[in-house]
């Protein structure tokens, strides 16, 4: 049988829908966050997204580039919940205050405590392989 | 009376205007580096950066669409029922002036790229049903396609594949998870701008063969291997977004294995570049030529840089940094844009002699975007490379020193920046102008 075009667009859709169904059904076996109440963590990415913090700030180096990246923020020195809130509320330098309602800022802190458990977001810590591949140490 | 509407060139009209706001805007979310406190409690970077990046992505979806619909015509001038067309358009109008205002009022929502209120991509959603109903309402006819017809046709229904999935999110089982959520996010940008670069590329392909006046390239061997190979590309090099997101392992790999296919456009690039050079020469004066030549150019800048930010061992310098912005900013000017522009002269008018009087700054505008894309690309990369090193050096400096320290390269990035938004305007404006100007005289006669 000769291969025509129809013939390699059916058989690379078919493979991309397969690769991304398998992708949707992760949530379904991954492991449980620990200590995270996950109905405030997702309202939270909510509000992450109302107030679209992402326009300047990162997870994992995805985001915008004019804050910094906030994956860790929850654990980082000299910051936790109570630092974090001043700042949202107050504002900084290049940042504005944010008029956040205390149900937002309690979601928004469950949000940031699930990103800081999900790994951790330096780029100082990688064992680069001779492939070229990258793994965290 | 709607017959009578050319709606390729109307869709072209109406994305021309994106373009031109859109890179107003670029300019005022720039300077924003060089003075965090500019317009920092009225719009802020919050609604300039969306105000830019939404502006520009329709520009070039829409100039897509405008490609697609009168390359369609050109094939068979009784492709697409004006109807649906222009409902096609009303709903692409409604829904850009319900985010533009949104923007305006911090109304946001939705994700990176498309912040804006998820009621909005409805609109877009139905517009472009009608868009695929109406192209294969018409393609279904064609028999034995060239390679153009399925690329705008994969681009049209991959658009919409993604287009849905990016919206998933909305379901809070796709929130559950971080990692996951991510993980589908960056799938989706991904492979979301795959597949408007089916639809333009599918159009530079179809310029070639317009311009040749022959059917070489649309049915060429060779054609339909760069085409699988970008569609193949589409599908699965999305997770050299993520490398250094914790997700699976074979995500990445697969990312990464198949990015390196992408050697093989390069070097087919590298291989083809003196028979290029040549034709440079004797098509100059020749407008579509010029601009898909001047995006071959950044092809072959941009895919260099892709291919090199696709191997992890580099990435970790090159990601969450400038680098990344100057490869975005280098693939929608440089590659898309320029394509578009080659579309809008060929639909509008080919040969610089109509131009009359403007022709001579068109050929000055046409220089000073190359130039000053150039040194906007540049400095973006520089800015990003500094980032880079301190970030994977565990640097004692702090953010905002590091950023102080960039500001050299972000004055240089602003100051090209005004420079391009000048010149791009100035070729948006002429081609709106003669648009205009032939419209009246079309009324008059």
């Amino acid at each position: 049988m000769k291969i025509k075009p129809i013939h390699i667009f059916i058989v690379l859709s078919l493979s991309f829908l397969i690769y991304s169904f398998s992708i949707y059904i992760h949530p379904i076996y991954a492991k449980p966050e620990a200590n995270i109440n996950i109905e405030k963590a997702i309202s939270g990415r909510l509000v992450w997204q109302k107030y679209n913090c992402q326009s300047c700030h990162q997870f994992y180096g995805l985001g915008g580039y004019l804050g910094t990246d906030l994956t860790n923020i929850y654990s980082a020195k000299n910051k936790g919940e109570a630092v974090i809130k001043a700042v949202i509320l107050t504002g900084n330098d290049a940042m504005p205050a944010y008029h956040l309602s205390e149900n937002e800022l309690t979601d928004l802190m469950e949000f940031f405590k699930q990103t800081n458990q999900s790994g951790r977001a330096d780029y100082n810590n990688f064992t680069i392989y001779n492939n070229g591949m990258i793994e965290r140490k | 009376m709607i017959k009578q509407i050319n709606f390729g060139k109307l869709f072209f009209a109406f994305a021309l205007l994106l373009l031109l706001a859109g890179i107003v805007f670029g300019l005022l979310a720039s300077y924003v580096y060089i003075n965090p406190k500019f317009l920092k409690d009225s719009l802020g970077f919050s609604a300039l950066r969306p105000l830019h990046v939404s502006l520009v992505v329709f520009w070039i979806i829409l100039g897509a669409t405008a490609s697609v619909i009168s390359g369609m015509q050109l094939i068979n001038p009784n492709a697409f029922s004006s109807k649906t067309v222009a409902l096609q358009l009303a709903l692409w109008m409604i829904a850009i002036i319900g985010i533009v205002i949104g923007y305006f009022n911090q109304e946001f929502g939705g994700r990176e790229y498309w912040e804006f209120n998820p009621i909005w991509a409805l609109p877009i959603a139905i517009s472009w049903l009608l868009f695929l109903y109406n192209f294969l309402k018409t393609a279904l006819k064609i028999k034995n396609w060239p390679v153009y017809i399925w690329m705008w046709m994969t681009g049209i229904i991959f658009f919409l594949f993604t287009f849905i999935e990016n919206y998933l999110w909305i379901f809070p089982y796709f929130r559950e998870n971080f990692i996951t959520d991510m993980t589908i996010q960056w799938k989706v940008n991904g492979s979301l701008v795959g597949s408007w670069n089916q639809i333009i590329y599918g159009t530079a392909f179809f310029l070639m063969d317009r311009i040749n006046g022959n059917n070489k390239v649309g049915y060429s061997k060779l054609s339909f291997a760069m085409f699988f190979l970008g569609l193949f590309n589409l599908m699965f090099n999305w997770g050299h977004h993520i490398y250094t997101l914790p997700t699976e392992y074979y995500i990445r790999y697969i990312g990464y294995i198949v990015s390196m296919t992408e050697w093989i456009f390069f070097i087919r690039i590298v291989y083809s570049w003196r028979s290029t050079l040549n034709d440079i020469n004797s098509n100059y004066n020749y407008y579509p030529y010029r601009f898909i030549m001047a995006s071959d150019f950044w092809v072959f800048l941009n895919m260099g840089q892709a291919i090199l930010m696709s191997i992890p061992a580099i990435n970790i310098y090159t990601h969450g940094t400038h680098v990344t912005v100057a490869h975005a900013m280098g693939t929608t000017i440089g590659i898309n844009t320029m394509i578009l522009f080659a579309a809008c002269f060929t639909y509008f008018s080919k040969h610089s002699k109509t131009y009359g009087k403007s022709n001579k700054r068109l050929n000055i505008a046409f220089w000073i975007v190359q130039i000053s894309l150039l040194i906007f690309w540049i400095s973006l990369n520089i800015a990003g490379i500094k980032k880079g090193i301190w970030q994977v050096t565990n640097s004692t400096i702090s953010h905002h020193d590091m950023m102080k320290s960039l500001m050299p390269w972000f004055q240089t990035f602003t100051y090209s920046g005004v420079l391009l938004m000048i010149s791009l305007a100035f070729l948006c404006i002429t081609i709106l102008y003669h648009y205009v100007k032939s419209i009246v005289s079309q009324k008059a006669n």
